[in-house]
């Protein structure tokens, strides 16, 4: 009977704190992206010719980890089989949230381009029974900046 | 010391390469962080410690990188890639690899 309580008050606890956690930081994942849209970052490998421009690695990593209503949700997934949202949003959020940081790093540093972007996802801890409770979502890439000296 | 993750650089020439050159670490939590961690497993969201953490090892997985890359006389490595693996409950080991070159 208290294992119940516990596990409903768990999944009371982890929803309303997990969806509201989730709406703030797409506000504010949004709200950044609309600052940073004008430094693109492309998937190319190779810099346009002809400019001459230094360059630095930049990256940005985030872990984050899904609540315990979601969690159990996707469990029950797994029994049916189909499309695991939960899971979805979860990576959605890492992966915008690496991209952002690693665009603000490259934006301190006066970049003008980010190229050959990469994503390299790893499931940190994995809970009881495997379920995979966090991901690390880390985003880098090559910051082309204006040279420094004079031309 | 430059380090990129483009194959080529614009407007230099890469004089010699000199091999692959690595750097790895494994790191793990301290117990205050993993009680944070296992609280934020039921209410969701970031792991600030574990972002931290990564960072750290990260840092020093480059840092090796680089010492490798000035021992055989590198002055810049390209192609860096990095890699993450969990090797056990609460450890996670980083690997950074490139390619070290001298560029003239």
């Amino acid at each position: 009977m208290i294992e119940l309580i516990i596990f409903l008050v768990l999944m009371t606890l982890g929803y309303l704190v997990g969806q509201y956690a989730e709406k703030r930081h797409y506000e504010s994942i949004i709200k950044r992206e609309q600052k940073l849209k004008n430094l693109p970052t492309i998937a190319s490998r190779f810099p346009p010719p002809g400019k001459r421009l230094d360059q630095q690695l930049v990256m940005g990593s985030t872990v984050i980890s899904i609540d315990y209503f979601k969690r159990f949700i996707a469990t029950l997934r797994n029994l049916f089989g189909g499309r695991v949202t939960s899971y979805e949003s979860l990576l959605d959020r890492a992966r915008r949230e690496s991209l952002l940081r690693m665009k603000e790093q490259a934006n301190e540093l006066g970049a003008e381009y980010v190229f050959n972007v990469k994503y390299e996802t790893a499931s940190i801890s994995k809970g009881r029974n495997n379920t995979i409770g966090s991901v690390e979502v880390l985003a880098y890439g090559t910051a082309l900046l204006r040279p420094s000296e004079a031309p | 010391m430059l380090i990129s993750n483009m194959e080529i650089l614009p407007g230099k020439q890469i004089q010699k390469h000199l091999g692959l050159v690595q750097g790895s670490s494994v790191r793990a939590k301290h117990v205050g962080r993993d009680i944070m961690a296992s609280l934020k497993n039921i209410f969701g969201g970031e792991l600030k410690g574990y972002t931290e953490l990564l960072q750290e090892s990260r840092d020093e997985a480059m840092d090796r990188m680089q010492q490798q890359a000035q021992a055989i006389g590198a002055n810049a490595i390209l192609n860096v890639r990095f890699s993450t693996s969990s090797v056990a409950q609460g450890a996670a080991e980083i690997y950074v690899y490139g390619s070290a070159v001298i560029l003239e």
